[in-house]
Parts: structure tokens; sequence; C-alpha cells
């Protein structure tokens, strides 16, 4: 399926999957960050439950330590 | 609009400073020289010495809390200001009732979990209330790349959105100046685009 993912077009093996499988296959780990589907934010704790659908709009934000 | 009608429009908010580090102590301080009239401030740090290169403290504030520190220096900008604060470390449990009744929240923590856990929390309990964050500051240089832009109707990030402090990379005053100016930057344009009630 494709996606938009920050802007930039992304094709992602499967029709439908979880932000925690979209996050496994992109291998981001790492990085503390807040995601958007179609303008909703999602929480963490939502992850799992959360279905990213051909065509959607993904926006990762990234929050980075120091303040 | 001149300064007088700035003033007189700032000093009816109330804006909430979430963690009082470089960016709130810094940008509070901006938001108080403007003329916000009333800022809620929470943290449960103390001033150390450490902090002195970039926190809006004086050596002879080590020591304190820093919730006590910055309301003396705010109240030593601008002596007629309304300055409550909360001696405490901030989670999803007490953020609605510290931060109930503020117009905007500045998000000025230091951990990136924290900022995660501020955005979460606000977007749902409070989501008519703006929220500018601080993400990416570390270093020097770089001006250029530090920028701030509109996330959503009521979600804005300042910061070069990449940078991570560490022990090669700390935090500096002039770049956590310049982030914590851009969030009381960001601030003042959302409060003197609100309607005047």
């Amino acid at each position: 399926m494709k996606i938009i993912l920050n802007n930039r077009e992304e094709e992602l093996t499967g029709e439908r999957m979880t932000i925690t499988r979209m996050l496994e296959l992109k291998k981001f780990t790492f990085r503390m960050r807040i995601i958007r589907v179609n303008g909703k934010l999602i929480p963490r704790d939502e992850y799992d439950s959360t279905m990213v659908n051909n065509g959607d709009n993904i926006e990762m934000i990234y929050l980075m330590s120091g303040g | 609009m001149k300064i007088r009608e700035i003033e007189n429009r700032l000093k009816k908010f109330r804006v909430g400073i979430a963690g009082a580090g470089g960016l709130g102590s810094n940008c509070a301080a901006a938001l108080a020289r403007a003329g916000v009239g009333s800022f809620v401030i929470a943290d449960f740090d103390i001033v150390d010495d450490s902090n002195l290169s970039r926190q809006y403290y004086f050596s002879r504030q080590v020591g304190m809390l820093k919730t006590e520190a910055l309301k003396e220096n705010l109240i030593a900008i601008r002596p007629g200001l309304e300055v409550t604060v909360h001696n405490r470390r901030l989670d999803v449990t007490n953020i609605p009732s510290v931060f109930q009744g503020c117009d905007v929240i500045v998000e000025a923590f230091d951990s990136a979990e924290m900022k995660e856990m501020i955005i979460e929390t606000v977007c749902r309990v409070y989501p008519e209330t703006p929220l500018v964050v601080g993400s990416g500051l570390a270093g020097w240089g770089m001006t250029d790349l530090l920028k701030c832009r509109q996330i959503d109707r009521h979600l804005f990030i300042c910061g070069d959105e990449t940078s991570e402090t560490s022990d090669e990379m700390p935090p500096l005053a002039p770049r956590v100046g310049i982030v914590a100016n851009m969030q009381a930057n960001t601030v003042l344009e959302i409060l003197l685009n609100k309607p005047a009630s």
C-alpha cells in the first residue's frame, strides 16, 4: 500500500496494518515522537489498535531531549 | 498595535510554564517583559551551579527551588505579576489541575518522554488550549536550522527537531535562549490574535 509519510510517498508491503507494525517495517524504533494519522494525534497506547490504511497521511514529529 | 495596547491585552492572560529549566525560565522572562500578567509555573528541581550556563537564574539562587527562584526573578522584572507555583513533578494525573485556566501552555521539559506525555495529555484533556513545544536546541551555531511551525490548530513546535543534548552536544545559552524566545514569540502571536474578551 501507499502512504504519505512526512510529505513523502512511501510504499509498504501489505494492505492495512497497525501503527506498531508500520514502525517495525520502517525500522523506526528508538526516537521519541508523536504520530498523527490524517491529522489526528494517536497516543502511544493506541499504536497497537490504530490501523494505517492505503492513502493515509502519516506525520511523525520527533521529540528531542533538552530543555 | 501600540505598546500600551499590547501590554493592556497581554496582562489579562495566564500562561502555563511546564518545567522551569532553560526553556521555561527564559520563555517566562520574555513573556513577563512583554506584558503577560499571570503565570503558572511547575517544576520539582532546585537551581544548581551547572544550570547557570543557560537558565534564567543567578549564582545567589543556587539551592533554591526553581519555581521560587523564577517567581522571584519574574516579579523583579514586573512587581505586579501574578505567579502561581507548583513544586511537583508533572504527570498525566496532575497536569489537568495544575494548568486549569491557562490561556496557553508552554512545554519546557528536558526529557523527550515528558514532552510526549504532555502533548498527549493536553491534546486529550484541553484540546482547545494551545500548546507550544520546544524540541531540538542542543549545541551551538546552526542558527538557521531553528524554526517554529504550527502542527495543527493548537499545537506548535519550536526548535530544530533534530539535535539531542548529550555530553558532546550540551545545551548552551544562545540556542536555548533562541528556542525559548521563539516559544515566547509564538505565545504572543496566539494571545494577540485572540479576540479581546
